[in-house]
């Protein structure tokens, strides 16, 4: 759906790779999560605890909460806020998230 | 005419309200602006018995009733408000954070138990309260806590929608965003100043919260209070993991995390601070270490109204028969006995001399 205004998948030396509930996803160094989930096919970041629908990145600045993914390490964040760095595990959360000795 | 007037749409007011309108013909509730200030859209929802009345068995007595008739009140306000609640009353309870705090909490316990025969509140040991919370681990320093088998929570925005719309299908009249500056008295009726109009009643019940005050000193009745910020910190959406509320922590309905409140005093000031946020997160991490991943999302804060015994203050006006005034901290709780039995006396039926306990006076004597 989006794509770089300066295509440059070529220069490989600037990108990294994140993993996104599994799978690995290209992104650029000093972008956000969230940016890079957008160029994906399936842009969507979460599913609402309230109704179970999709929500993905919407105001990519912090305000609308809407890109909430689960990042390792940190928790539930917003995607937009988060810079990507190679090998950074990313994972859609669906509905609530879980709280628990297991977590 | 109305029958009578009640000034206040909290919920006190529209406890109250609702109520009446079950006993009089015709009864108008009549709330401020929005920006008067409400401490029942900042509570935390606890319906709790557990530490009230402490030296003062009438007051644990009147906590023990709203609870108990809590449970069948929920349903009814549904039916009659049309709207859910959210109401649950599993139990609650009362997290002890080492020996200090659990030889405080017996002791409490052992006085309330020495004012009533069977106060249905017991200590449970660590252990017993891991068993309560099988889906969460309980921090190091949780050395036991109380709990209450009568205690519960509710939605007190939906409690306080539903009794507003039960109110008004019952036959109720509400007028918002209007002030009631002054009323005066004459020949037996009660005529209330507003804006643009004035409104006659028969009698009028002055549930205004912090602004009752300046209502009732010239119907001839005193209201002793002071208020007390407290702060509330919600945390994001979470699966269920909290299967009872607690006085400090609690799980909404819908998945959020209440942590509260502070207690200060700061007169008038409902701001929030950083200081409070770092402290109730830091309390409820020692209760629920899980909950450090969690976030948190929203933090506000509300003014409670502190008679000198915590105790609400029912009062009924000798010089001006009719004029009624209440103010209390836990309007959530009391709502229930609001509704129904200080609702049909005030209505007149019914002996007023329980309620008596709880007028203003019994600071006097004390005093005295
Ligand atoms: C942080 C916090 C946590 C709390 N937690 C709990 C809890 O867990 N359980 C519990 O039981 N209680 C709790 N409480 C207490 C509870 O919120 C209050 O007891 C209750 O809200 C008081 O309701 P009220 O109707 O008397 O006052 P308010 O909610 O303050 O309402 C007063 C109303 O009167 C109106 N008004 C004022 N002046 C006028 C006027 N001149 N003319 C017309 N209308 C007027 C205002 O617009 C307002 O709507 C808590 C309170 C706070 C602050
Ligand atoms: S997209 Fe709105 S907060 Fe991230």
């Amino acid at each position: 759906m989006f794509r770089l205004l300066e295509d440059d998948r070529g220069r490989m030396e600037s990108t990294v790779t994140i993993e996104i509930d599994g799978y690995p996803v290209i992104a650029r160094i000093g972008e956000t999560v969230a940016s890079a989930l957008l160029r994906e096919g399936a842009s969507w970041s979460r599913t609402t605890p309230v109704s179970g629908a999709r929500r993905a990145p919407y105001c990519m600045m912090g305000v609308c909460f809407e890109c909430l993914m689960l990042v390792e390490g940190e928790g539930l964040v917003r995607a937009c806020q988060t810079p990507v760095r190679d090998g950074l595990k990313v994972e859609r959360q669906m509905g609530p998230r879980k709280v628990g000795p297991s977590c | 005419m109305f029958d009578c007037v009640v000034i206040g749409g909290g919920v006190v007011g529209s406890a109250i309200a609702y109520g009446l309108a079950s006993h009089l013909d015709s009864v108008l509730m009549i709330d401020g602006r929005d920006s008067e200030p409400r401490a029942a859209q900042a509570n935390f929802g606890l319906v709790w018995y557990q530490s009230k009345g402490v030296g003062m068995p009438a007051y644990q007595r009147l906590s023990r009733l709203a609870v108990e008739e809590w449970r069948s009140f929920s349903e009814e306000i549904e039916e009659t408000g049309g709207i859910p609640i959210e109401f649950a009353g599993p139990g609650g309870l009362t997290f002890c954070l080492g020996d200090q705090e659990l030889e405080a909490r017996q002791t409490i316990l052992s006085r309330l138990a020495g004012q009533m025969e069977r106060t249905e509140i017991g200590m449970l040991s660590r252990h017993e309260l891991e068993r309560l919370y099988p889906g969460i681990r309980l921090g190091k320093d949780v050395t036991g806590g109380a709990f209450s088998a009568l205690d519960g929570h509710v939605n007190p925005l939906r409690l306080l929608m539903a009794l507003q719309q039960g109110f008004v299908n019952a036959g109720g009249t509400v007028h918002r965003g209007r002030r009631v500056d002054g009323i005066e008295v004459c020949g037996g009726q009660f005529r209330l100043h507003l804006k643009r109009s004035v409104v006659h009643a028969a009698r009028v019940v002055i549930a205004a919260g912090e602004a009752s005050r300046v209502l009732a000193e010239p119907l001839g009745m005193t209201l002793p209070f002071t208020l007390q910020r407290g702060q509330i910190l919600v945390t994001e959406r979470v699966g269920p993991v909290l299967p009872y509320p607690s006085d400090r922590i609690r799980q909404t309905a819908g998945g959020t995390i209440m942590i509260g409140g502070t207690k200060e005093n700061v007169g008038r000031d409902t701001g929030t601070t950083a200081n409070a946020a770092a402290s109730l997160a830091a309390r409820a991490i020692r209760v629920f270490p899980d909950l450090a991943r969690v976030s948190a999302v929203r933090q506000w804060s509300g003014r409670r109204v502190i008679t000198p015994d915590i105790a609400p203050i029912y009062e009924r006006s000798s010089r001006f028969p009719g004029a009624y005034a209440c103010i209390c901290h836990s309007g959530v709780t009391l709502a229930a006995y609001h509704a129904r039995g200080l609702a049909k006396r005030i209505a007149g039926y019914g002996s007023w001399d329980d309620v008596q306990k709880f007028s203003a006076r019994r600071f006097d004597v004390q005093a005295a």
